[in-house]
């Protein structure tokens, strides 16, 4: 079967764009496309690939980076409609479809607003096309390029004749390439980027009708229910299917090597087939102790790589006056997504379609092909948005298991997974132990080492390897594994992608200084483990875990030196982004300078007040942030109470502030939930939280602190990522301001009551014992 | 098999279900409303919530047989998005999601304890949501949007 372009836009109700012969997805060949993506047949070097103008004057734009509930959608809108000189409602969006969008790989990695809002891709192919049209109409009318301006979709000549996109262009293609030339309006121009525009899906939400993939029906469609098994190493030994013939509303079990499924004409009917199915499994190797997981994981033999080393690190270390060292461990986290994850799957003898809440359509759809042994042309994936996802959640694997038993019933299957299925299985944020160590002499910092243990097993599954994620594994897929490695390998450039580097390193590699900081001796190590458990990227994934780190081990210094925290920050940043969103942070925040803690807690009072700084260069250049945390610390409780939290943000110029302001806010609480309680537990054979009692998030009731969000929004620089810089401070910050209100240094994640109180009660001994 | 009787939003449905079934699964699958939604299925976070009786009810965990003759209003039969109850136009002026699977949970909770008592303290709506899970954690927003309702009933 052939699906061209024009037959699914026919589909999808949404205007009709001729397409040539290029439409044609019978002859592909997997190559490498851009953004890392493989080929597809949708050229991102054709403006008509991104931009179409129907008969109506409506424009249409395709784009591969979608919307989790984080105002993606309403920014590419505002782009599209600024660039077009058009209004809102003349923009239609549609988001990741294999059949019609072009690949952008995956919505990930704060990668949205650096691709499409800069000068490639969505961005420039909307600037391309707004170039095209007025050159369409200077033919059209015979005067000059410069003579025309453009509004609600009309074109105005000097001599005021109005020209309509539709008269111009509508109904057919561009035939022409985006244009790598082609300008964008200028920030100072814009009327609708740029401008708080209340996010377009707030009535149908608010109101109940927004058309979420949980909401998916498909004529015939039945309901699934994975089976999985109840413990990490478990394999499948045997399945009675006898025991839910009768079971009401019962279709069909579907075994797949240790993949089970019961399939039924009613959810609850699955539901409860999937209760009574008699499966027998065979326990799997035990797994390491989750009271000395950090010991275990050290210990273990690793994928070691040397990310910075200025060969100077022992020199120091051995002749310095003193030392610092410090050891921070981070727990394994969930996404744990308020929905639990869920697809619906119409698999045909020779084609399917899934409505999957995926961040990655055509990654997912090559994985769907291998497990549906179906080619590539015939899986068509829609993205439809789930629940909040903050990374890989359950929707790769759920995208497969409905695929599978659509398949084994021949009719199209709906899956929503159980909130233990979902807590269970899902590709946790990994586990991290960070050392750190420090050569301090004459009051200068001389010297910094940090060496990491980052637990990791599978991942995204990428456009070959569904067995990253708990389905594909149960096929028999092999998940990515790290490979220890006898020498470490040594980086060729200075990348920080993952933050591994903290932001007062000059970054010495191949002749240049590319970190943030100018401190030039230094040295990373990061050794990657295998993970008992499967990890993928959860919101900041190891940024998280190291700025908290980093961030937490400048304090230290900080009180080693008696120096005020914010001075030494300053004293070895050398990015003057960085300077600036934490001279912004702390002006407004008010930051009383200090060179020690406060340690109200040491003047009798019941709540101890204290303020903790950290900032970061988000990937070391994708976002800049600084946050003042201050906090409230209830000694004989343990309990951390927030009070106001002050966040300078730099991510170039702003598509939405309103936008902006909402993420930043739910990053900051996000943050403090993971900081405060989050954290994966497990026994000698499962993990043991799996729901919201055995893993605990804040709920509506928490003491939200005042969050002041101070924007720079620098209009000349390029516009960067903005959802995962807040989320990235918390924890660090937080851990400061404890420690400035108590004299207590938590170098463990979470904070939690017990381990406060625990802390708390050492000190008090050891007060006593001086 | 049995045929029940519910009334939803204003309107009675005579449906042919399992007895036991969770009052949610009709709500979403026979009925096809997008309000309540499945989140855990424990009664651990709310997002399955209708109002039931004047009262928050969490319906993953209610069996349909058990609803009688007592109306349910889901989030949608609250208000339309031409005319939205006016604690859904507070959540829409402030902005007050992100992915928004949490609002029925949410706006309804927030509802049916401000419709107990209208007089309700800040501290006595943040109690009343307190086993209200948004794990995009739009709190801030949330209790701005909920205390703005608050405040325009009271006057």
């Amino acid at each position: 079967m052939t699906l061209s372009r024009r037959k699914f836009l026919e589909m999808s109700g949404v205007l009709v764009v001729a397409f040539g012969s290029g439409s044609s997805l019978t002859s592909l060949a997997v190559g490498q496309g851009a953004f890392d993506t493989h080929a597809s047949h949708i050229d991102p070097d054709k403006l008509d690939s991104w931009i179409a103008i129907g008969s109506d004057g409506k424009i249409t734009a395709y784009t591969g980076k979608c919307d989790f509930g984080q105002g993606m959608y309403t920014a590419q809108v505002q782009l599209i409609a600024e660039e077009l000189c058009a209004s809102l409602e003349q923009v239609d969006l549609i988001q990741c479809d294999t059949a019609i969008t072009p690949d952008q790989g995956t919505t990930s990695g704060s990668q949205s607003t650096p691709t499409n809002f800069n000068m490639e891709s969505l961005a420039l192919a909307a600037a391309t096309a707004r170039e095209t049209l007025i050159t369409m109409a200077s033919k059209h009318v015979g005067e000059p390029v410069d003579a025309f301006t453009m509004n609600e979709g009309i074109i105005t000549s000097r001599s005021g004749r109005k020209i309509k996109f539709a008269e111009l262009i509508g109904g057919r293609r561009f035939d022409v390439a985006v244009s790598p030339a082609a300008k964008r309006r200028s920030p100072k121009e814009w009327r609708i980027l740029g401008k708080p525009i209340p996010s377009l899906d707030r009535s149908a939400l608010m109101t109940g009708r927004f058309p979420f993939v949980q909401n998916v029906r498909v004529g015939g469609m039945l309901h699934g229910r994975v089976v999985r098994p109840p413990e990490i190493n478990a394999v499948l030994s045997d399945v009675d299917q006898g025991s839910v013939r009768q079971s009401p509303g019962y279709v069909k079990t579907v075994i797949n090597k240790n993949f089970v499924g019961v399939v039924a004409e009613k959810q609850w009917q699955a539901i409860e087939a999937a209760r009574l199915l008699k499966v027998t499994w065979k326990s799997g190797l035990e797994l390491p102790s989750g009271d000395r997981f950090y010991e275990w994981l050290r210990s273990q033999s690793s994928e070691t790589e040397v990310v910075l080393d200025s060969n100077d690190i022992d020199r120091h270390l051995s002749g310095s006056v003193q030392n610092l060292n410090a050891t921070y461990v981070y727990p394994y986290q969930m996404h744990a997504s308020l929905g639990t994850s869920c697809a619906v799957a119409d698999v045909k003898k020779d084609r399917a379609t899934i409505w999957s809440a995926t961040q990655s359509v055509y990654p997912t759809r090559s994985c769907l092909s291998k497990i549906l042994s179906l080619p590539l042309e015939s899986v068509r994936v829609i993205y439809t948005r789930g629940s909040g996802c903050y990374g890989l959640n359950g929707a790769d694997a759920v995208s497969f298991d409905a695929a599978l038993m659509s398949q084994a019933v021949g009719r199209p299957v709906r899956v929503q997974l159980s909130r233990q299925d979902e807590m269970a299985w899902e590709n946790y944020g990994a586990a991290c132990v960070i050392d750190q160590q420090a050569a301090i002499k004459n009051g200068d910092i001389t010297a910094w080492s940090c060496e990491a243990w980052q637990a990791s097993r599978g991942g995204r599954p990428g456009y070959d390897h569904p067995g990253n994620v708990i389905t594909g594994m149960l096929l028999g897929y092999v998940a990515n594994e790290v490979k220890p490695n006898p020498i470490p390998k040594r980086v060729k450039e200075f990348r920080n992608g993952d933050n591994s580097v903290p932001s007062y390193f000059a970054g010495f590699v191949n002749g240049k200084c590319e970190g943030a900081g100018s401190l030039a001796s230094e040295r990373v190590v990061v050794h990657r483990v295998r993970s008992p458990f499967f990890t993928g990227p959860l919101r900041s994934p190891i940024r998280l875990q190291n700025t908290f780190a980093h961030e937490s081990f400048m304090d230290e210094i900080a009180t080693s030196l008696k120096v005020d925290p914010v001075a030494l920050r300053l004293r070895y940043l050398r990015d003057p982004h960085m300077i600036e969103v934490l001279k912004l942070a702390t002006e407004r925040a008010a930051w009383k300078t200090r060179s020690s803690a406060r340690r109200d807690a040491m003047n009798g009072e019941a709540a101890a007040y204290g303020r903790g700084v950290a900032c970061v260069a988000y990937e070391g250049d994708n976002g800049f942030a600084a946050l003042v945390a201050e906090v409230r610390v209830f000694r004989t409780e343990g309990r951390v109470v927030p009070m106001r939290f002050t966040i300078a943000i730099d991510s170039g110029p702003v598509s939405n502030p309103d936008g902006l302001r909402n993420q930043t806010e739910g990053g900051i609480l996000q943050g403090l939930s993971r900081a405060l309680c989050e954290r994966v537990t497990w026994d000698g054979r499962k993990i043991t939280s799996t729901d919201w009692e055995s893993y605990q998030s804040l709920y509506l009731d928490m003491e939200t602190p005042e969050i002041n969000v101070v924007i720079v929004n620098r209009a000349d620089g390029p516009a960067t990522g903005a959802g995962e810089t807040a989320i990235t401070l918390v924890a660090a910050a937080v851990g400061n301001a404890i420690y400035d209100a108590t004299g207590i240094r938590l170098r463990e994640v979470p904070f939690t009551p017990d381990r406060i109180k625990a802390a708390v009660k050492k000190s008090t001994a050891e007060n006593q014992l001086v | 098999m049995k045929t029940i009787s519910i009334k939803v939003n204003g309107q009675t449905h005579q449906l042919d279900v399992d007895p036991k079934t969770p009052l949610l699964f009709v709500l979403s699958d026979e009925l096809g409303l997008r309000g309540p939604k499945f989140g855990c299925g424990l009664a651990q976070c709310g997002s399955c919530t209708v109002i039931y009786r004047g009262r928050a009810l969490r319906s993953c965990v209610f069996p349909v047989e058990a609803v009688g003759e007592g109306e349910i209003t889901t989030l949608e039969g609250l208000g339309t998005p031409e005319k939205p109850h006016s604690l859904q136009q507070a959540f829409i002026e402030e902005g007050a999601a992100q992915c928004g699977f949490c609002l029925s949970g949410v706006i309804l909770t927030a509802k049916a304890a401000l419709d107990e008592k209208p007089q309700a303290s800040e501290a006595e709506i943040r109690e009343a949501l307190g086993g209200v899970l948004c794990r995009c954690f739009a709190h801030t927003r949330m209790l701005r949007a909920i205390l703005k309702y608050a405040g325009q009933r009271k006057s």
